[in-house]
């Protein structure tokens, strides 16, 4: 089915209210995760997130379009076409999960999930002026959701709003005895009340760099006002080891895609792999290289310690601050094609997110104003792990005291 | 000859027979016997099923899978490492291994590389000297699928059956510490007696879970600086289904290579296979440098922890095993070395041993030659319950005397009867003893214990 945003590879039930990254597995029907390899693939059994949905009386309505194996920023990498922005249509509405965005956006549904591995909610999110959280790694199973990069790959979850998000969290946040990440001693939530006077935001000076877009930095500011005003404690913070993230992720990020897509190796599934794309071929081609005898302590090895690096500088500025605040794409949505043959710029437009996700943390997207032409403008609220109340409260705070969420897009 | 001389030609014969030295280290993979398959529910029980159907998408390795590793098969590589004198790493890890096969559904086979839950033991050899061959390490991974050559409608075809994917595989890895293809089969025998001991793996070479491959190279001492430099290259030979193989197929390589060397030729790196029909070795792979499988941690699997509280938990399991229990019986309760070592490889059979001589002593009887029945298969001991056994023997040999009294006439008559015999003995032909013994024999119409007899007469004839 071809809607006009081109958001939806397949409707299951017109009648449903939840629909699906195309990466996510749905018994007895058909799971490409935006790849032509796994066109008329037909998934075996449910992702877990799916099974629990369903089991909470949510109606599986549609599959989404998204970049293929979730490789992108701007949903361009799929192999069924590009989604389009509803806010307006030359404009991507971010990726990779970029049918799920502008489904919910345009209310073709109100929840959609997504999974986040660098990014690909968080961004489709503020590009759309939805609100999507990236959980704590291991909040959420990742059984049954087609891997990307497995230690950075979270299943996510996207909404109109952040009181929907967390409704969302609360029926798929568990522990599931198929994927042992979920297992964890440390596994509980922060609990208590999160009241404004008592919690402090920290604002990291390396996320407010030079090269950020001016009406990102003011939309961003004037949330900060927002809160201030409200009795928040506002401090700045600083991340030194942020500038390492991108290269962190591009070395470790592609090793693990060229192992998770070893399997498509043209014996079992539909295509051959002669049907990869660019972008996968690119990402394997990489990562085959940095991790390759000689090659792996000098690239991926290396990495791996800088990414602890990245981890403790969260350690520590969480010493002082209950959360952080950054804006989530350093540019208002761009347009189609504008970075499509710009490899490098596209992986740049994950350059605030991808620090989250080497050290697992959860993160909250929203919106916090407009471009002056009318494009959503994005930020999120970051906590150490398992933080997602105290994310979910300042954020529903936030949409109490704006409603910058209540715009619609005219379709 | 002078002393010089005498020297040099001692250079010269250990020269000609130290020249070629055979440097030997096996890979030894095993079949755990878990109930369900290392990183799925499955059963891992493999054998003679249906293909195909002990699967899941997990071990078939479908879109979305995700490895949860078996707690079972963990412990017992533990307990395996603790038999083998290793040292068990606190934090331990899975990793990927990469390479393209199609019994391989992931593209990767889960292993462990840097950080194996087992390294550094040693496992002691009673072969005419006693020898300790060094275990570099003990780690777990998961086994792959089979590929069946068949032929459907008319077609060659090749067949993946998944029923073996994901079952939990061990492997040992030796240091180069063997030199004999004798040692290797003694090695590969001990272990084997060891982990059925253990109770973690049948072992069993024909169906498959355990497999032996063997690298094989041959040091030239005069050419080696130092006595632990390795030779510049190996050769591992695989197919090796059956311990004989085993032996076969090194001796078939030391006189392979040692040929090739004597010739001034270097012998090539390579994969060889063991060939049945021809006794002896084929090239399989020539490689010029090591395969690279892209080593990296499995992100779906958390870092192995073990607390000492845990590890001393599973020495506590780790049952005597068939070296201490062969010394046991010999020291202990004076069984001969011979039938203690064939006890002690039998788990089941050392307990029945155990509980007749317990029996046995009760009944003053010795305890010897009744292990020698039961190893000799005199009585089948799967059916005969300990004190049965026992009691017949008691009934039977009733009139088995072994007092010393009664037996002291008899033996003072045989020695009257014949004094030549007696003689004969005195002037050093100790075989004539036996003729003793059995006029003994008659006069007590075959009640006598002969061994008792033997040492009275001998005590009696020393004098």
């Amino acid at each position: 089915m071809k809607d006009k945003l081109n958001a939806i590879l397949l409707e299951i039930n017109p009648k449903g209210n939840i629909g699906y990254k195309d990466n996510f597995l749905t018994r007895g029907y058909e799971t490409t995760a935006g790849s032509n390899v796994l066109k008329g693939y037909i998934s075996h059994y449910s992702a877990t997130v799916v099974d629990l949905f369903e089991k909470n009386g949510f109606v599986t309505k549609a599959k989404f379009n998204c970049d293929a194996w979730a490789h992108g920023s701007s949903g361009e990498n799929s192999d069924f076409g590009a989604v389009k922005n509803p806010w307006n249509n030359a404009y991507t509405p971010g990726g990779s999960s970029s049918g799920s965005s502008a489904a919910v956006a345009s209310n073709y549904t109100k929840y959609a999930t997504g999974t986040d591995t660098g990014g690909s909610i968080r961004l489709p999110a503020a590009f759309t002026n939805s609100s999507a959280i990236k959980p704590t790694y291991g909040a959420i199973s990742r059984y049954g959701i087609v891997a990307m990069a497995s230690s950075t790959d979270c299943p996510s979850l996207i909404a109109q709003n952040v009181k929907d998000v967390e409704v969302l969290f609360k029926i798929v946040s568990r522990e599931d005895k198929k994927d042992a990440n979920t297992f964890s001693s440390k596994r509980s939530l922060r609990g208590g009340q999160f009241k404004p006077g008592s919690l402090k935001i920290g604002l990291p000076k390396e996320y407010f760099i030079e090269g950020l877009d001016r009406e990102v930095s003011e939309a961003v500011r004037q949330a900060r006002q927002v809160l201030t005003e409200d009795g928040y404690k506002i401090e700045n913070v600083s991340l030194p080891h942020t500038k390492y993230g991108i290269a962190v992720y591009y070395l470790i990020m592609p090793v693990e895609v060229a192992s998770n897509l070893a399997r498509y190796d043209g014996v079992r599934y539909g295509q051959a792999r002669s049907f990869f794309g660019e972008e996968a071929e690119r990402r394997i081609i990489l990562g085959t290289f940095t991790s390759s005898a000689g090659y792996s302590a000098k690239y991926y090895q290396k990495a791996a310690k800088v990414r602890t690096l990245i981890i403790q500088d969260f350690d520590q500025v969480f010493k002082k601050v209950d959360v952080l605040l950054t804006p989530v794409s350093p540019t208002p949505p761009f347009k189609l094609g504008e970075k499509a043959n710009d490899p490098l710029k596209m992986y740049l437009s994950d350059v605030l997110t991808v620090n989250t996700s080497l050290a697992g943390l959860p993160s909250l997207a929203l919106s916090c104003g407009f471009t002056k032409k009318n494009l959503p403008i994005g930020m999120q609220f970051v906590g150490p792990r398992w933080s997602e109340p105290v994310l979910f409260s300042v954020g529903k705070r936030y949409q109490e005291l704006t409603d910058w969420h209540k715009r619609k897009p005219s379709i | 000859m002078a002393q010089a001389e005498t020297e040099y030609l001692v250079f010269v014969l250990a020269i000609m027979n130290q020249m070629y030295t055979p440097v030997i280290g096996l890979e030894i993979h095993v079949e755990l016997a878990t109930r369900s398959k290392m990183f799925c529910g499955c059963p891992a029980d493999h054998f003679g099923k249906e293909p195909n159907i002990q699967t899941c998408p997990v071990c078939l390795g479908l879109p979305g899978a995700l490895p949860v590793p078996n707690k079972k098969a963990i412990e017992w590589t533990i307990l395996l490492g603790l038999a083998l004198n290793c040292r068990i790493n606190r934090s331990s890890k899975f990793d990927r291994k990469h390479y393209f096969y199609p019994d391989l559904p992931k593209g990767y086979q889960i292993s462990q590389y840097d950080e194996p839950i087992a390294s550094g033991g040693s496992l002691k050899l009673k072969i005419d000297e006693e020898r300790t061959i060094g275990i570099e390490r003990v780690h777990l991974e998961e086994d792959t699928g089979k590929l069946l050559h068949n032929t459907v409608n008319g077609e060659k075809v090749t067949l993946v059956d998944f029923n073996r994917s994901g079952v939990a595989l061990v492997e040992i890895v030796t240091e180069p510490d063997i030199h004999s293809a004798t040692e290797a089969k003694e090695f590969a025998q001990e272990l084997q007696r060891i982990i059925r001991h253990l109770g973690i793996s049948d072992c069993d070479m024909e169906k498959g879970s355990m497999r032996l491959e063997a690298n094989i190279s041959i040091a030239e001492s005069g050419k080696r600086k130092e006595e632990s430099e390795l030779p510049a290259y190996k050769v591992e030979v695989k197919n090796l289904n059956s311990f004989r193989f085993l032996e076969r197929a090194i001796n078939y390589e030391i006189e392979r290579q040692t040929a090739l060397l004597k010739a001034g030729r270097k012998p090539r790196q390579e994969t060889r296979g063991f060939v049945e029909k021809l006794n002896a070795t084929r090239t399989q792979r020539y490689k010029e440098t090591a395969a690279d499988y892209r080593y990296f941690p499995e992100p779906d699997i958390p870092p192995l922890e073990f607390s000492n509280e845990f590890i001393d938990n599973i020495r506590a399991k780790l049952p005597q095993l068939p070296q201490d229990i062969a010394k046991q019986l010999e020291n202990k309760y004076g069984i001969r070395s011979s039938y203690a070592r064939l006890v002690a490889a039998d788990k089941e059979l050392t307990d029945y041993v155990l509980a007749v001589i317990d029996e046995a002593k009760k009944a003053r009887m010795k305890t010897d030659s009744l292990v020698g029945l039961i190893i000799n298969q005199k009585i089948d001991w799967h059916k005969v319950k300990p004190e049965q056994l026992v009691t017949e023997m008691m009934k039977t040999k009733a009139a088995q005397v072994s007092d010393d009294t009664t037996l002291e006439q008899w033996v003072k008559q045989a020695v009257a009867d014949l004094p030549k015999v007696v003689a004969d003995y005195k002037a050093g032909k100790k075989a004539a003893i036996g003729v003793l013994i059995g006029k003994v024999a008659a006069l007590s119409n075959g009640s006598a214990d002969a061994s008792v007899v033997k040492k009275i007469l001998e005590e009696k004839l020393s004098r």
